[in-house]
């Protein structure tokens, strides 16, 4: 279970994500919406660890992750915004420092690899260097970095950003597959991936959380029953007024 | 245990950066011309007439002034402006661990480039018979010298993700630790303060340490003084980084 309490962070007087609660427990996938600027990758790197939050407590698997991060992080894997990689570095050799950084050994190693290496669809690219890959290439090689140690969460900063359609249609139905038996947390601006992908979403804006629910519930908010109207609704007055 | 798999990890992972990339052939090239320009013509190795490598080692802190920059420059710079950084730091990976790694592997590549200059050492021992463990410590010295030079890049390396402004600063701080123990400035610095002050300025220097390596004696205030000065700047590294996350 990931669990977020009362998360603040504060860059100079500006509260990038105020009062921030939730939890994703097994087998829930967590759709993390909100407009640019909203505080959605703010949360995810405070869940990971890369930044210590302002207040407020965030467990991965009731590991603390600013007092006792090694085991939290042993636990999650993450595909940061932007999917960075090494540039200097074959997909094969960035896959297996990931390998080795979780821990894995020998042919243990190799087989993870051999999984996401298939699972991410990456064979064609395996000895190009990162910084000679397509944008998509790129991303599809940081998600199977992600997912090499099989963890238990999955922390995903816009996940299918990059990607073709045929691409986006596969990662949402990983996401939906893995999801059954891992607690996941991504966040998209595509409305279509929420109904596709999750069993629960988040809207927040401006730090804030403005809805939690299934996507079901969401939609019934709006006349129509379209996730779009309810997103714009809850959400547009303010960046209108920004 | 785990620790020190990480490091090892790491240490391989920048070390294939190094040998992947053709800078660091290109490096080594300048590094052995440069050492081999200032030994021989500048140094004049041969007109001294005695059996001791007194003109190699006295260029290193000024040969290391640019070329060790030049190879820490990258080590944290290089991890920001790719984002790589924030991959690193959320695996089950400690800042030391990452920053201890990344500086043993530049420390290495480095003692690889020193090693090259073994042609020197057969050099001298062929023309006449130097006194071989002072030629050891000198190596040591030397080695202890880039180190220091390299913790302070690293450091600097972490304050920017521009590599040019982390070369530049590191030169500079650099230079400061030379010139506070070179003798030309000393001598000045000695006018108009009083000899205490100038002997404590001196004591920082990287020179001042360095000295006794050339000579031959190994005293532990001198390695002391390096091994210091790299957990320092290390240390600093890390509360660098720690500063930067927290935004
Ligand atoms: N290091 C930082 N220093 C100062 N402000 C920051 C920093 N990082 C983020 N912010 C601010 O925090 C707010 C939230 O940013 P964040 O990246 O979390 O948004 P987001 O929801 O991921 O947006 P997007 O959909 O564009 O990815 C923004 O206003 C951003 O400018
Ligand atoms: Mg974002």
């Amino acid at each position: 279970m990931i669990k977020v309490e009362n998360l603040v962070k504060a860059f100079g007087p500006k509260l990038a994500v105020n009062d921030v609660s939730f939890t994703v427990e097994r087998g829930e996938v967590l759709g993390f919406l909100g407009p640019n600027g909203a505080g959605k990758s703010t949360t995810m790197r405070m869940i990971t660890g890369f930044i210590p939050p302002t207040s407020g407590r965030i467990t991965v698997g009731g590991h603390d992750i600013v007092e006792d991060p090694l085991p939290a992080k042993r636990l999650f894997g993450y595909l940061p915004e932007n999917a960075p990689g090494y540039a200097d570095m074959t997909v094969h050799g960035f896959l297996n420092f990931a390998a080795e950084l979780r821990g894995l050994q020998g042919s243990a190693r190799k087989q993870a690899i051999s999984r996401v290496v298939e699972l991410c669809f990456l064979e064609n690219v395996l000895y190009q260097t990162i910084d000679t890959l397509s944008k998509g290439y790129k991303h599809r090689t940081c998600l199977a970095q992600s997912l090499v140690h099989d963890p238990d969460f999955l922390i995903m900063d816009e996940p299918t950003d990059g990607l073709d359609p045929n691409q986006k249609h596969e990662v949402r139905n990983l996401l939906k597959h893995m999801g059954e038996k891992k607690a996941i947390i991504f966040s998209t601006h595509i409305l279509e991936e929420v109904e596709a992908a999750c069993t629960r979403v988040i809207i927040i804006d401006r730090g804030r959380i403005v809805a939690n629910g299934t996507p079901q519930e969401l939609k019934a908010r709006s006349p129509e029953g379209r996730l779009e109207d309810v997103f714009r609704a809850i959400t547009l007055p303010d960046t209108v007024k920004h | 245990m785990n620790s020190w798999a990480n490091i090892k990890a790491i240490v391989k992972r920048e070390l294939g950066g190094y040998f992947t990339s053709p800078i660091a052939y290109i490096f080594l090239v300048i590094f052995l011309l440069l050492t081999g320009f200032f030994t021989f013509t500048v140094g004049s190795f041969f007109e001294r007439g005695e059996a001791s490598l007194v003109s190699f080692f006295t260029w290193h802190p000024w040969l290391y002034l640019f070329l060790v920059p030049a190879v820490g420059m990258r080590l944290w710079s290089e991890e920001r402006r790719l984002g790589t950084i924030e991959l690193l730091l959320t695996m089950p990976v400690t800042t030391w661990e990452a920053i201890v790694g990344k500086f043993l592997a530049s420390w290495l590549f480095l003692a690889i480039a020193l090693a090259l200059t073994f042609p020197v050492v057969v050099t001298v021992n062929w023309l006449g018979s130097p006194d071989n463990g002072v030629i050891f410590a000198g190596y040591l010295g030397s080695l202890f010298l880039a180190g220091s030079y390299l913790a302070v890049s690293c450091m600097t390396s972490a304050m920017t993700r521009n590599q040019v402004i982390s070369f530049i600063v590191s030169v500079l701080i650099c230079l400061f630790l030379i010139l506070a123990g070179y003798e030309p400035v000393t001598g000045l610095l000695s006018r108009v303060a009083s000899p205490r002050v100038v002997e404590v300025i001196a004591a920082f220097s990287v020179m001042t340490h360095f000295e006794g390596f050339q000579r031959g004696v190994l005293d532990t205030r001198d390695v002391v003084f390096f091994a210091s000065a790299i957990g320092f700047a290390l240390f600093a590294t890390g509360v660098i980084i720690r500063n930067h996350r927290a935004g």
